[in-house]
Order: structure tokens, then sequence, then C-alpha cells
């Protein structure tokens, strides 16, 4: 299923199978999490560039971690792409990446369509780790194994996303995504964070200004972090943001007790979300961090382990192995 | 590459009696049943590790537990068979520490399968002793691995595939000894 899937850049030209398989194959490796010896040999060998030019820290080490535990080396490159020009900064990058000589790399960039533009010019896996305002693929994956476990499936739901959708990889990687899987989704945020266009991505789209409008109903709400640097006066002041988007208890009644509540993190407590509802029973945050690791792990087997196609072909075949 | 069938090793009454020979001998060389649990490696060695525990249990009156195991994770040629093989669950529920496990598949061959699979059962835990169970033992192995339990010991040319086939997985039940013929 994965073999014409040579590297994760988006969600959106994945098929439902495609994405399906990929949460069926995170199921293993969401029980190794509980085994008391967790790091295999599967990769043993292998080494993932883990290659982040825009500050992480959750993602990262969550990527260096499903590495480790696979058994295989990874070797952090860390750099600011902003004194350069996009362009030369980016050859540059495929250039130094492609000298550690790794059989993958795992890519953050504030450019949209960085990972898209080291994928084509180099021959390991690229795995996009997040670019710009275009893609957070691995979150959106995340997430739906979130929901599929919590809820039982992962068809149909109407999904509400809460916050700043313009600035947000995350929103656009989950409705492309959720969209595919036949979600009605709503977005919700002040005016000026909600954009338009986004109806062509998932047919049925509905906007909103009013959060008590978008929770009614809801079986997921994804709360987006707000980033502060984005919320300046006189467009926005953080009082007003939260005395009409912070996501509290009395709001969340609204959407009935079966609503599932996720976070990509890191969560601003007080913000954009109430403690009481961040630590509450509806909240997934915490699965989403350990479904986030076996994501993550299933897609660097697939995609880093594994010998290239003309690879020659081991002397003895394993038809008496177990299949 | 076409496979021809060159005789059926085992009809299935055979294999039926069989089982039930391995599952007394388990009884009788564990000191009965007590600590026992099988642990059915994916994908044929499952069936018949739920077969021994119910054949067990007729006699015994004693329920073995019965873990499955896929070795996917801990094979040793996964950096040469290009695209990954997919992963199954392994379902082991109950603590493996201080058991005596009798481990079940349906052909030894190399024994590379059975080495992937101790390295599996070593991450869950320690168990007391680990034993292997096996329908078909072929020869040729590659590792130094013996199963303590064999249903059939069969001479084979490396050419030649072990063909196993169960009720709960194929539509028939029966062993048979094919050949390759490129």
């Amino acid at each position: 299923m994965l073999q014409r899937l040579p590297h994760l850049l988006g969600i959106e030209d994945l098929s439902t199978e495609q994405i399906a398989f990929i949460l069926d194959q995170a199921k293993p490796f969401q029980e190794l999490q509980r085994h008391p010896l967790k790091k295999l040999a599967t990769l043993r060998g292998k080494t993932v560039a883990v290659a982040f030019f825009e500050a992480s820290t959750r993602t990262r080490i969550s990527f260096t971690t499903a590495a480790a535990r696979l058994g295989a080396d990874t070797m952090a490159l860390q750099a600011e792409a902003s004194s350069l020009k996009k362009g030369e900064s980016l050859i540059d990058t495929v250039r130094t990446l492609e000298a550690m000589r790794p059989d993958g790399i795992v890519m953050r960039h504030s450019s949209s369509g960085a990972p898209a533009f080291v994928a084509q010019r180099i021959e390991v896996p690229v795995l996009n780790a997040g670019d710009g305002m275009h893609e957070h693929p691995t979150q959106a994956l995340l997430d739906a194994l979130t929901i599929r476990d919590r809820k039982g499936k992962l068809e149909g739901w109407n999904v509400t996303i809460l916050g700043d959708i313009l600035h947000s990889r995350v929103a656009r990687s989950n409705i492309h995504l959720l969209s595919k899987f036949g979600a009605r989704i709503t977005l919700c945020g002040p005016a000026m964070w909600i954009p338009r266009g986004l109806e062509t991505l998932a047919p049925g789209l509905r906007r909103t200004t009013c959060i008590e409008e978008a929770l009614s109903g809801a079986d997921v709400i994804m709360v987006l972090r707000v980033q502060t640097e984005r919320i300046h006066e006189p467009a926005l002041s953080p009082e007003e943001y939260v005395l009409r988007y912070q996501l509290t208890q009395k709001r969340l009644c609204l959407a009935g007790p079966d609503a599932l509540v996720l976070h990509p993190g890191p969560m601003i407590r007080g913000l954009e979300i109430d403690s009481t509802v961040a630590d509450g029973p509806q909240s997934a945050v915490l699965e989403q961090v350990t479904n986030g690791l076996a994501i993550r792990m299933a897609l660097l087997y697939h995609l880093v382990g594994g010998a290239p196609a003309d690879a020659p072909h081991p002397a003895k075949d394993r038809s008496n192995a177990s299949d | 590459m076409r496979v021809v069938e060159k005789r059926q090793l085992l009809s299935a009454d055979q294999i039926g009696r069989t089982l039930q020979r391995l599952a007394h001998q388990i009884v009788e060389q564990s000191g009965g049943a007590k600590d026992l649990a099988f642990i059915g490696i994916r994908r044929r060695g499952v069936p018949l590790a739920e077969r021994l525990a119910g054949l067990v249990r007729d006699s015994t009156q004693v329920t073995v537990p019965v873990g499955t195991l896929d070795i996917t994770l801990y094979r040793d040629d996964l950096s040469t068979v290009g695209p990954q093989p997919v992963v199954h669950s392994t379902e082991i529920d109950f603590p493996v520490d201080d058991r005596d496990l009798v481990v079940v598949d349906d052909v030894l061959y190399t024994g590379r399968t059975v080495r992937a699979a101790m390295n599996g059962l070593f991450d869950l835990g320690r168990p007391r002793r680990i034993r292997l169970c096996v329908l078909v033992d072929r020869g040729h192995r590659e590792l130094p691995i013996e199963a303590t339990f064999v249903g059939r010991t069969v001479e084979t040319a490396d050419s030649e595939i072990v063909e196993v086939r169960l009720k709960e997985i194929d539509t028939e039940e029966r062993v048979m000894l094919v050949d390759r013929v490129d």
C-alpha cells in the first residue's frame, strides 16, 4: 500500500486507503509503548536526519524518540533559515543533508513546500514535520488515530476547529484528512483568522465567528494553539480572545458529553483552553502525544526501512518463514 | 515461479492425531499444565497453539493461556526485501515473566523465525523457560535452534516448500511437499 509512497509530504495527495493503512499500521506500535522493553532493532544501522529549520520541541522529540525506539540513529540538524534568501538556503539545505548520507530525512521548515523541494532533489525518503502554512501531516494522522480510538470510527463526525485557522498547517492537514472521511467541518475564530477559499478543500465547510454556534452539535473539537505574537491590539486583545473564544467547561457543554477535545500542543492554559477542559475526561491531549509516537514509528518503519527497489534479493527466499 | 505438488505429508486426520500426541507430550514433559502458556507465531502457529490449548484443557481441565506473536519487527532480513512487510499485532495479554512458554509454529526451517520470536518475547519480560513445538521440521537450519516437540520430521531439498493448510485460515486442511519449477 505504501510502496508507491516514497515520501510523506502532505495529506492532500493521500488516498483514504493509504491513510487507513497508516492508521492500521500504527496499532502494533501503540502496543509497543506498553511493553517493558520499548526499544527494537528493526532499523538498526539506519540513520535518520532530523532537520529542523524552525523551532520545535514536541515534534522533534517525538520523531527522535520514534527513530530511537526502532533502533535507528538520528542526526540532528538545526538552523535558522530566515537569514538567507529562501531559494539559496534550500539548495544549501539539500547539499548539507545529502552530504550526511542519511537513510531518511525528517524535515520542518518555515517555508511552505520546502520538504517537497528537497524530496525532488534527493534520493532518500522525506517526511514533512511541518512546512510553513502548508501541512503538518503527522499531526493530522495522530489526530485521526486518536479520534478513531476514542470514538470508535473516523467517518462522518461533526468537527469544529477553533482558533487561528489562517496560519495553521495543523488545521489545513486536518481539513484535508477529515474531509476525505466525510467529516462536516466548522471553522471558528476571529474573522481575520478564518481564510476564505477553504471550501474548495472540504465540501460543506462552514465558517462562523460565534463559538456557541460552532460548538453546538460538535463531535470533535480541535483547539489550535494561539500564538501570542499574533494577538495584538487594536484588532484583538488577549482578554477579548479569552472572553469570546476560550474553550471553557460551560461552552463544552454545548457540544455534549461525548464530544472529544484535541489540542496539538503546546497548550496555553487560560488562553485558548481552560485547565478544567484540558485535564477533563473529554480531553485526549496526552493520548495524542502517545499516538504521535506510534504514527511516526509506523511511518519511519515503512518509509525508511527496507531496501531500495533495485536492491538484489537475498539468496534464500522466505517461503517457509512465517508469513 | 510455478509450484507443483510432489506428495502429501499429512492428511487432516493425521494433523489431528499429531496435535493430540504433541499435547500429551507437552503436558507429560512439563509436570502438568499449571504454569504453561502457548505462544502462536503468526500466522499458522496461532490456530495450532489454540488447538493445542483446547486438547490440553480436554485432558487436564487446565486452561492454558494462548498468546499471538507477530515477528515482523524482529526479522533480520528487512533491509533486503524491498517494500516493508505489514506489521500485525502481538496479542499476549498475560505476563510472560516466570512463565513456562511453548512457542508454536507450523514449519521449522532455517530457525530465523524462532530467533526473532525469542527476541520479541524477551522484550515482554523474562520467561522461566521457552520451548518450541512445530508441526513439521524440514531441516536446513541456519541457526543453532531445535524444537522440543516435533510433529513430523521430513527430509527436504532446499528448493522444496512445505505447505501447511489449516481450516481456520485456508479452505482445506493438509500438509504437502511442493517443488518450484522455474
